[in-house]
C-alpha cells in the first residue's frame, strides 16, 4: 500500500510539472496579452520535432537550447506578422487565428517529418535511472524535466514580480498608451512576451517528448488538458497554473490506483443496487476506468462553482 | 452516372461476353482513418491494398475488368464512417474494405446487411482486413462480411497455447482499451487462461480508454504493485507504445503478451528492454520465413522509408483469394463472388488457408514471436526483430461460431 502510494504520489508530481511546463507559457501570454493562444500546443509540439532534429544534427544539450529559441524566433514572427494584425480585429479574431495556426502547425510538422512517430529517444546522457523506489526506477529524464518545470516557475515569477522589465510588461497589458506616451515601445513588448511564452513551451516540448510521442497528434492529445489547467488554476495566475498542474496530475494518478466504483460506495454504505437497475451500468464504472475524465470533471464544476479559478482575478 | 456505373458492373460478365472488354471499372472503398490519430496505419494500410490491386490490374484484371480503389476517410468514427459509406455506394463501389477499428466494422456490416436487402442486384460485399472483434464472425456474422484476420479469440488461444507451456508465468495482469475489442481481449484471457492453467493468477483486470492516455506509469505502477509476472493486453498505436515505454521507464520486469507488439513506433521505444520479453501474436513477421518475400522487397521498394514498413501480410492473401474468387465465379458481381470464396481454400508460402463457408472468418496460420537480436531481418532499422516462438496451422486456430447467416437465394 505504502509503495503504491508513494509511486502515485511521485508519478502524480511528474505529470503535473509535465503539465505546468506545458501551462506555463500559455499562462503567461494570457495574463500579458489577454491571448488565449490555441496553437500553443502546436508549439509544444514543434518544440519538440526541433530539438529531435537538432539532436541528431549537433547533440542533445545545444538542442535543448537551439529548439525553444527557434520556437521563440517562430512565435515572434507569428506575433509581428500575424497576431498584431488580427488583433486590431479583437479577441475574437485572434482565437479564431491561433485555432487555424495550430491546424497550420500540424499540417507543417506532418509534411516535414511524417504521421508517424519519430525515434525522439532519450539521449544517452540522461537515460540512466536516478534513484530507485521500492524496486522501481525513476528515470533521470524525468528529474531534469521537474527541475526544469520548478525553475521556470521561479524564473517567471521573479521576472515578472522583481524585475524592472516584469512591471513594464504588467503594465503594458492595463495601461499601452500610458506606456508608450512614456517612451516605451508597446508593440515591441508584446512581441518579447509571444516569444518567451513559445520558448518556454519549445523547452517544455524538448523533455515531454521523450515522455510522450513525438508525433503530429501530439498537440491535439495535450491541448484539451493544458485548458483545464489554466481554467481550475484561473487565467493569468502563474501560481495558480502550478497548484493546478499538481493537483490534476495527483488527483488523475491516484484515481487511476483506486479499484472501486459509485457501486461499493453506496455498498458500504448499506445500500444495494439491483444488477437488473438501469444505472447499475453506470454505477460499476470503477474510478480507475474513469480516471482521464477527472480532470474536465473538476473543469466542469470550477466553472460552475468558482468561474474564476483558484488564485484568478476574474471571471473566464 | 454512379446508376450507370452499377449496372454496367452488375451486367459485367454479360456486356464482356458480348461486346469484348467492358470500360467500366470495379469500385472498392477503402474506409479507413486517413486523417488524425490513425492515420498512420490507415495510410500505410491504403498503400498495401493499392500495391495489390495495381498487381492484379498489370496481370489483366480482373476478369478483364480494372479495380480502382477510392479511399474516404472516417476519422475511425462509426457514424462518419456510414455517412462515407453512403457516398462510396453512391459513387458506385460494389466492394467495401475496412479495418482499423472494430466498433467501425460492426457499423459497416450492419449498414452493408440493410443495404443489400434493400437493393436486391446493387449488393456489396465487405472485405474486413483487421477488425477481429469475435461477434463481427459470431452473433454478428452476416453473408455480405469477410474477415482475413484472424479474430481477438483465436489469436488468444495461439496466445495462451504458449503461456500455457511456460511454467514461469504465476501471475497475469490484463490492461486492455475500454472499448468492445479491448473488452473481447479481456474475457478471452480470463477465460483460456482458467481452462488452459488454472493455477494461474489473474491479478488485475483493467480497462483504460481508448487512445486518450497520455501518461501510463500510474497503470504500471499498478501493475508493479500487484506483483505481476506477465502482461497481456490488446492495445495497439499509441496505446500500445506509451504503456510499454511507460513500463521501459519505471524498470518494469514483465513479459508482455500482446497483440500489436509490432506496432510502428513500439519497437522504437522499447528498444534493448524488449528483447526476449516482448512478444506478439500475428499472421507473419519478417523472419516468419527464411528469406523476406518477393512482396515485402517490392513493396519496401515502391514505398520506402520506414513509415511504410511492410505491415499487411494478410491484404495480400485477401487480395490473392478475391482475385481466385472472381476467377473462379467467371464474375466481379459481387454475389457470385462472395459465392466463391466461401470454403475457399488456397496455399500461400506460410501454408494452408481457409475461408471458413460457417462464419467467413479465414483460417490462417499464426505466430507467436518474441522481440529478439540475432535475427535476419530487423524492424524499424533498430537492430532488433521478431524470432518465431510458435507456428499454429491455419486449420488449427478454428473456433466454434454462433454464427447463423443467410444466404442469398
Amino acid at each position: 500500500m505504502l509503495e503504491l502510494v508513494t509511486i502515485s504520489l511521485l508519478n502524480g508530481v511528474v505529470y503535473g510539472l509535465l503539465l505546468f511546463m506545458l501551462s506555463s507559457g500559455l499562462t503567461l501570454i494570457f495574463s500579458m496579452m489577454g491571448v488565449l493562444n490555441f496553437a500553443h500546443a502546436s508549439v509544444f509540439m514543434l518544440g519538440a520535432y526541433l530539438s529531435y532534429q537538432c539532436g541528431r544534427w549537433i547533440g542533445f544539450w545545444p538542442a535543448l537550447i537551439v529548439a525553444p529559441l527557434l520556437c521563440a524566433l517562430a512565435g515572434a514572427v507569428i506575433e509581428r506578422y500575424g497576431l498584431r494584425r488580427v488583433h486590431a480585429s479583437g479577441h475574437m479574431a485572434e482565437i479564431l487565428f491561433t485555432f487555424g495556426l495550430a491546424y497550420v502547425i500540424e499540417e507543417l510538422v506532418t509534411m516535414a517529418w511524417g504521421r508517424n512517430a519519430v525515434a525522439n529517444n532519450v539521449p544517452s546522457v540522461i537515460d540512466f535511472p536516478l534513484f530507485h523506489v521500492f524496486g522501481s526506477t525513476f528515470p533521470a529524464y524525468k528529474g531534469l524535466m521537474m527541475a526544469m518545470s520548478i525553475a521556470m516557475f521561479v524564473f517567471l515569477y521573479v521576472a515578472l514580480r522583481k524585475t524592472r522589465i516584469g512591471l513594464v510588461i504588467q503594465a503594458a497589458l492595463t495601461h499601452p498608451r500610458m506606456l508608450s506616451a512614456l517612451g516605451h515601445d508597446v508593440p515591441g513588448i508584446f512581441v518579447l512576451v509571444f516569444a518567451i511564452g513559445s520558448g518556454l513551451a519549445g523547452l517544455g516540448g524538448v523533455i515531454g517528448g521523450f515522455m510522450l510521442l513525438t508525433q503530429p497528434t501530439l498537440a491535439q492529445a495535450i491541448g484539451p488538458i493544458v485548458f483545464v489547467v489554466v481554467v481550475v488554476g484561473g487565467l493569468g495566475s502563474l501560481g495558480g497554473a502550478l497548484v493546478a498542474s499538481l493537483l490534476i496530475g495527483i488527483l488523475q494518478t491516484f484515481a487511476v490506483a483506486v479499484d472501486y466504483s459509485l457501486l461499493d460506495l453506496l455498498r458500504t454504505a448499506g445500500i444495494a443496487v439491483a444488477r437488473a437497475s438501469p444505472i447499475y451500468e453506470v454505477l460499476s464504472i470503477k474510478l480507475a476506468t474513469a480516471a482521464p475524465i477527472v480532470p474536465y470533471l473538476m473543469l466542469v464544476l470550477m466553472l460552475i462553482v468558482r468561474p474564476r479559478g483558484l488564485f484568478g482575478t476574474r471571471d473566464v | 452516372m454512379s446508376g450507370c456505373a452499377c449496372s454496367v458492373v452488375g451486367l459485367g460478365l454479360v456486356i464482356a461476353c458480348l461486346a469484348g472488354p467492358a470500360s467500366a471499372d470495379v469500385k472498392i472503398a477503402f474506409i479507413d482513418p486517413l486523417s488524425g490519430g490513425g492515420a498512420a496505419t490507415g495510410i500505410l494500410a491504403q498503400k498495401t491494398h493499392q500495391f495489390y490491386i495495381d498487381a492484379i490490374n498489370a496481370a489483366g484484371g480482373l476478369n478483364g475488368e480494372k479495380l480502382e480503389l477510392l479511399p474516404f476517410d472516417n476519422k475511425v468514427n462509426p457514424q462518419e464512417s456510414l455517412i462515407q459509406l453512403k457516398r462510396a455506394l453512391d459513387e458506385g463501389a460494389r466492394y467495401v474494405v475496412q479495418g482499423n477499428g472494430s466498433s467501425v466494422a460492426l457499423a459497416i456490416t450492419d449498414a452493408v446487411q440493410k443495404h443489400n436487402e434493400r437493393n436486391p442486384g446493387k449488393e456489396v460485399v465487405f472485405l474486413n482486413y483487421a477488425a477481429v472483434d469475435p461477434a463481427l464472425t459470431n452473433e454478428k456474422c452476416n453473408f455480405w462480411h469477410f474477415r482475413f484476420d484472424a479474430d481477438a479469440d483465436m489469436k488468444m488461444a495461439a496466445m495462451t497455447d504458449v503461456i500455457a507451456r511456460d511454467a514461469k508465468i504465476q501471475r497475469v495482469y490484463l490492461i486492455n482499451q475500454d472499448y468492445s475489442f479491448g473488452k473481447a481481449v479481456a474475457v478471452a484471457a480470463s477465460r483460456m487462461l482458467a481452462q488452459k492453467r488454472p493455477d494461474i493468477k489473474v491479478v488485475g483486470d483493467e480497462l483504460h480508454p481508448l487512445q486518450k492516455v497520455n501518461d501510463f506509469s500510474p497503470y504500471v505502477a499498478k501493475i508493479k504493485a500487484a506483483g505481476a509476472d506477465t502482461v497481456i493486453t490488446g492495445n495497439w498505436s499509441n496505446d500500445m507504445v506509451l504503456l510499454i515505454k511507460a513500463g521501459k521507464d519505471s524498470g518494469l520486469k514483465v513479459v508482455w503478451e500482446t497483440y500489436y507488439g509490432g506496432s510502428p513506433g513500439a519497437v522504437t521505444a522499447i528498444g534493448e528492454a524488449g528483447v526476449d520479453t516482448l512478444k506478439q501474436v500475428s499472421e507473419w513477421h519478417r523472419n516468419a520465413t527464411p528469406e523476406l518475400d518477393a512482396t515485402v522487397a517490392a513493396f519496401s521498394k515502391r514505398f520506402p522509408g520506414k513509415e511504410n514498413e511492410y505491415t499487411y501480410w494478410r491484404a495480400k492473401t485477401m487480395w490473392e483469394m478475391f482475385a481466385a474468387a472472381a476467377k473462379k465465379a467467371q464474375s466481379n458481381d459481387p454475389v457470385k463472388v462472395a459465392r466463391a470464396l466461401e470454403g475457399m481454400k488456397m496455399t500461400t508460402s506460410l501454408g494452408e488457408v481457409e475461408m471458413r463457408a460457417d462464419n467467413h472468418q479465414l483460417l490462417q496460420p499464426l505466430f507467436v514471436s518474441t522481440l529478439s537480436r540475432n535475427v535476419k531481418y530487423d524492424s524499424e532499422d533498430s537492430g532488433l526483430g521478431w524470432k518465431s516462438d510458435a507456428k499454429v496451422e491455419g486449420k488449427a486456430t478454428a473456433l466454434p461460431t454462433t454464427c447463423r447467416m443467410e444466404r442469398p437465394k
